[in-house]
């Protein structure tokens, strides 16, 4: 049970307190569940490594996972106990934003017309613009572009191709993500 | 059934949960096809806010931006199916590998890999196309330019406390008040004379 009762209580601390979605979580997420020693380093670094390779938030695919196999690594037999843990971190993780997020949304319409909100808005505006264009600039990185010149090159030239496929052909982004899989699985 | 907007909610967040690589930015442009420009749920300016919204709260952030579609949508009803299409996917594909495969498996597949060299930098074009129609639809200048500008590079740069998002929201919201009052004084202050 205590097992339960501690992913229970870690996923909400993070949802409750993960600022900045996704990358940013990661070492709150990391601190949660390898500090307690429910996985191991190295599990949690396969935990980062899949959840690159399926959609989905992060937050969201290390939740289902953890809560998967932390209950039979306490001595849980069975697999119905791991998709409990699973259904329950997931949950978890999600509840505060329902409640946040509806309550913020709710707030900003009754006062839509106000002043302030409206101020506020139009210098947030500008801001987030930014925020989107940091999120680009982060993923320029080793990791997604490749360290050697010829795999720099390809990977520069496929998203320029998707630039202009998704911004001036106004392809659908699915189409887009399907495409540059179907490249990179000739190309490489 | 097509045409019952909470399935239809469902539908287009199940497709943006199902093909969001790399965290929750790279969902933006499938939220804003989607959203704006297919269903014509909400513009771009309210998309923008709703953004601001999500990000300035605690939570992931998909899932953050899928309950402020909903919400403003259908209110709490709209909001559990947006969510629920955002998690479905990814939360059975992660169960399945967890009850059928180790991670090694997937880790070291060579067609994996390959298929995903050439997706991560494409998932790059798809946040970049965003910021430029967010940019025209919130009537960016030239005199503005800079504040997106030097966001970016703030956080890009990764110093310790300025590379953080919400100090730049908290400074944007404040600097939106301060000004849109002063102007609102100064209009109030011509009338008076005149």
């Amino acid at each position: 049970m205590s097992v339960y009762l501690n992913l229970i209580w870690s996923y909400l601390k993070i949802g409750l307190f993960g600022f900045g979605g996704g990358y940013a979580m990661l070492s709150l997420i990391e601190r949660e569940v390898v500090g307690p020693g429910w996985v191991s380093e190295k599990m949690f670094t396969d935990i980062v490594a899949i959840s690159q390779m399926t959609p989905g938030p992060i937050g969201i695919n290390s939740a289902t996972y953890i809560g998967y196999a932390v209950p039979a690594e306490a001595g849980f037999e069975g697999w119905w106990w791991g998709v409990l843990g699973s259904l329950l971190c997931t949950l978890v993780v999600v509840l505060p934003s329902f409640l946040l997020v509806a309550y913020a949304s709710h707030f900003i319409t009754r006062h839509r017309e106000s002043a302030v909100i409206k101020g506020v808005f139009a210098g947030l505006r500008p801001v987030v613009i930014g925020l989107i264009a940091s999120a680009a600039l982060l993923l320029m990185n080793e990791e997604n572009f490749g360290t050697t010149t010829s795999d720099i090159i390809k990977s520069t030239c496929m998203c320029a191709g998707a630039f202009v496929l998704v911004y001036f052909a106004r392809l659908h982004p699915i189409l887009v993500i399907v495409i540059a899989g179907v490249a990179g699985y000739i190309l490489y | 059934m097509r045409n019952n907007i909470y399935w239809q909610l469902f539908s287009s967040f199940f497709k943006i949960g199902g093909f969001t690589f790399g965290g929750g930015w790279a969902m933006i442009s499938l939220i804003e096809k989607e959203v704006v420009d297919r269903h014509g749920w909400i513009d771009r300016e309210e998309f923008l806010n709703q953004l601001a919204i999500a990000q300035s709260l605690p939570g992931i952030l998909a899932v953050n931006i899928s309950v402020a579609v909903g919400d403003k949508l259908k209110g709490m009803r709209g909001s559990i199916c947006a969510a629920t299409g955002t998690i479905i996917l990814p939360f059975l594909i992660i169960l399945a590998i967890a009850i059928f495969l180790t991670p090694d498996l997937i880790k070291n597949n060579e067609t994996v890999s390959a298929i995903f060299k050439g997706i991560r930098p494409a998932v790059t074009a798809l946040i970049i196309a965003p910021v430029l129609t967010s940019a025209k639809s919130a009537g960016i200048s030239w005199k503005t330019l800079w504040i997106p500008v030097v966001v970016a590079l703030l956080i890009w740069s990764k110093l310790p406390w300025i590379s953080n998002p919400i100090l730049f929201i908290i400074l944007g919201g404040a600097a939106g008040y301060f000004f849109h009052c002063r102007r609102g004084l100064k209009k109030s202050r011509k009338e008076d004379r005149s």
